[in-house]
């Protein structure tokens, strides 16, 4: 299908629009929740959410008998927190690490919503056929009241943002402190979990509990390669993360049977990599290129301060001398020495070298450089 | 008699089982430059952190100037161990100084103008004020020091806690805290100090605390920093000769 004809089915085709429109709210609003998650250092918070909200949706289910997202929904949440507080108690509680805490939760809230789900598979009712959507997402589901629901929730999340910027800040930032400043860190804590919780939520119809964290962790974890600013973090964590709903339904609904929660995963993955290796401070390949370089330069500036030390006992500064002796110094080069003759610091005649009044002045600036680094 | 600036009465603090302080009386007169000494495990930073709420303490009771802490927050000033914080976090050595200024603004106001300045002259006062544009990862562990500090008095409180500020920093945060400290003393700020170097408490310091677990000793420097005291804390035999 070509690009164009796509862009324009998404504006024209009330299913594709709806799901690009979910996709996208449902990508930003993660995205921008998922950039705390990662600075609190609870990364994995998310996936420890999402799979306790599993039982919440089969018993949601199994007492209202009722198949309505929403009902669903609210039954995910409410697990889904019981979930979170869980794992703070045991936390706080005791000697367990919140790891532990996560991976127990988790384990034993997916454990108990698969055997629920399997319970309700042999049940005689024809009614319960399509609640395993919820374990890999079903983009396809999506009506516009979903989107209705996801924009008011995300609309909500960027005014309580605006409003508690600062709490929030502080928070992530040193919690000690803030509480020592008379804030309430308890209510910020619960406000961003609760928030955390309801958008994991949102998106388990879509992306599905088993990889409905990677929503809320990869937008943030690339975004943070980019920044230094918590602001431009956030706002960038919501775009990517949009843009990776937006492109992933794209490529599921013009390459045929592609599921759309798993490829928008892969697309977020893939601005995941793309940013650890090309973002221009953090990325691993300029970090590369700016060490070599730096080692260069070094390599540069050692020969040169070799070479005087060689001339500077002379009585003429510019005597030559052999190019043998340079060979003693272990970070000679060949190409170092045409370095330094291009710079026009070094004058070579046949086997011999000498230093200009250029690279004599080079050294002393060198010098002066050191003295004011120290 | 001086006035009282920090009391604290039969303070006890246990993490599940085994105290870590126990009962702790404790007065710390107005306007003076006190070090908190004792071993590894003495509670020294669990002291200040019970006296500012951060920790809850099983029993006992901090007032602040004759009031309960908790309404005079406004007084009180912390400065936390560097390391208690992640410093690849992503914000600026002014915006972490801002911070300072969050507890006077309360819930909800954004900093102005007026904050901004204030930090800006704080980072002036620790000689920091070049680097107000850099992420706080790019800093020195004692550029980083001299932040806290900076943040710290942005609060402009009566009372500053300081959790080992001297913990591995460079001469010239060292000397810039000390700077500070001397300014703090002139003002009649009540300073109190958890402190690792005993050589130089008698050079930093008119007021010292011993404790470990419990309170050894406290008072003036020149009456109570003393072998007999050390011994006691330290558990070992002291010989060192201190000059005062």
């Amino acid at each position: 299908m070509e690009i164009l004809e796509y862009i324009r089915l998404v504006f024209s085709d009330y299913t594709l629009r709806t799901i690009t429109l979910g996709t996208a709210v449902l990508g930003g609003v993660t995205g921008m929740l998922g950039s705390f998650a990662v600075l609190r250092k609870q990364s994995l918070l998310g996936d420890a959410i999402s799979h306790a909200a599993l039982p919440g949706i089969a018993l949601a289910f199994l007492i209202t008998g009722s198949k309505d997202t929403n009902v669903l929904l609210i039954g995910a949440l409410i697990s889904g927190l019981i979930g979170t507080f869980w794992i703070s108690g045991i936390t706080s509680k005791t000697h367990l690490k919140s790891d532990t805490a996560l991976g127990l939760i988790l384990s034993v809230f997916f454990g108990f919503g698969m055997l629920l789900l399997t319970f309700i598979q042999k049940q005689p009712n024809a009614n319960q056929a399509g609640l395993d959507k919820y374990l890999f997402g079903q983009a396809a589901t999506l009506v516009e009241s979903d989107v209705w629901l996801m924009s008011i929730v995300t609309g909500l999340c960027l005014l309580v943002l605006l409003l508690f910027w600062k709490e929030f800040k502080i928070l992530l930032f040193d919690q000690d402190y803030a509480q020592t400043l008379g804030f309430n860190t308890k209510f910020i804590d619960i406000l961003i979990t609760s928030f955390i919780v309801l958008a994991i939520v949102l998106g388990l119809q879509t992306v599905g509990v088993v990889l409905m964290s990677a929503m809320l962790l990869a937008p943030a974890a690339a975004a943070r390669q980019w920044t230094n600013s918590l602001s431009v973090m956030v706002l960038l964590a919501a775009v990517l993360g949009a843009s990776a709903g937006v492109f992933g339904t794209a490529i599921s609904s013009t390459q045929n049977n592609l599921s759309t929660g798993p490829v928008i995963v892969l697309v977020a993955s893939v601005f995941v990599l793309f940013s650890f290796i090309f973002s221009p401070k953090r990325g691993l390949l300029f970090r590369q290129i700016k060490l070599i370089k730096n080692r260069n330069d070094l390599e540069f500036q050692k020969t040169l301060t070799f070479m005087y030390h060689i001339v500077e006992n002379h009585e003429d500064v510019y005597h030559p001398h052999a190019i043998k002796i340079l060979n003693n110094f272990q970070g000679y080069s060949r190409k170092g020495l045409q370095k330094l003759i291009s710079k026009n610091y070094v004058r070579v005649n046949g086997e011999m070298w000498s230093l200009t009044p250029e690279g004599i002045a080079a050294v002393a600036d060198m010098y002066n450089q050191n003295l004011k680094n120290d | 008699m001086e006035k009282i600036a920090v009391k604290v009465d039969d303070l006890t603090v246990a993490y599940n089982y085994k105290p870590v302080l126990w009962d702790i009386d404790l007065q710390i007169p107005e306007g003076v430059l006190m070090a908190i000494v004792g071993p590894n495990g003495a509670g020294k930073s669990t002291l200040i952190k019970a006296i500012l709420g951060i920790l809850k303490p099983i029993a006992g009771s901090v007032t602040i100037f004759g009031k309960p802490y908790a309404t005079q927050r406004k007084h009180v000033a912390y400065v936390p161990q560097k390391g208690s914080v992640d410093w690849d976090f992503p914000t600026t050595a002014l915006d972490v100084v801002m911070m300072g200024t969050y507890g006077s603004l309360g819930w909800i106001k954004r900093p102005g103008p007026n904050e901004k300045k204030r930090a800006l002259e704080a980072l002036e006062k620790v000689g920091m004020l070049s680097f107000k544009s850099r992420q706080i990862s790019q800093l020195s562990g004692g550029q980083q020091q001299r932040i806290f500090l900076a943040r710290a008095l942005v609060q402009d409180a009566s009372i500053y806690f300081m959790d080992e500020p001297f913990q591995g920093v460079d001469a010239t945060t060292e000397v810039a805290i000390i700077n500070i400290l001397k300014e703090l003393r002139k003002a009649n700020k009540t300073v109190v100090v958890v402190h690792h170097d005993l050589q130089t408490v008698p050079e930093y310091f008119d007021w010292v605390t011993f404790l470990n677990v419990k309170k050894i000793a406290t008072g003036p420097v020149k009456d109570t920093f003393n072998d007999d005291n050390l011994t006691k804390t330290y558990g070992i035999n002291y010989k060192v000769s201190i000059q005062k």
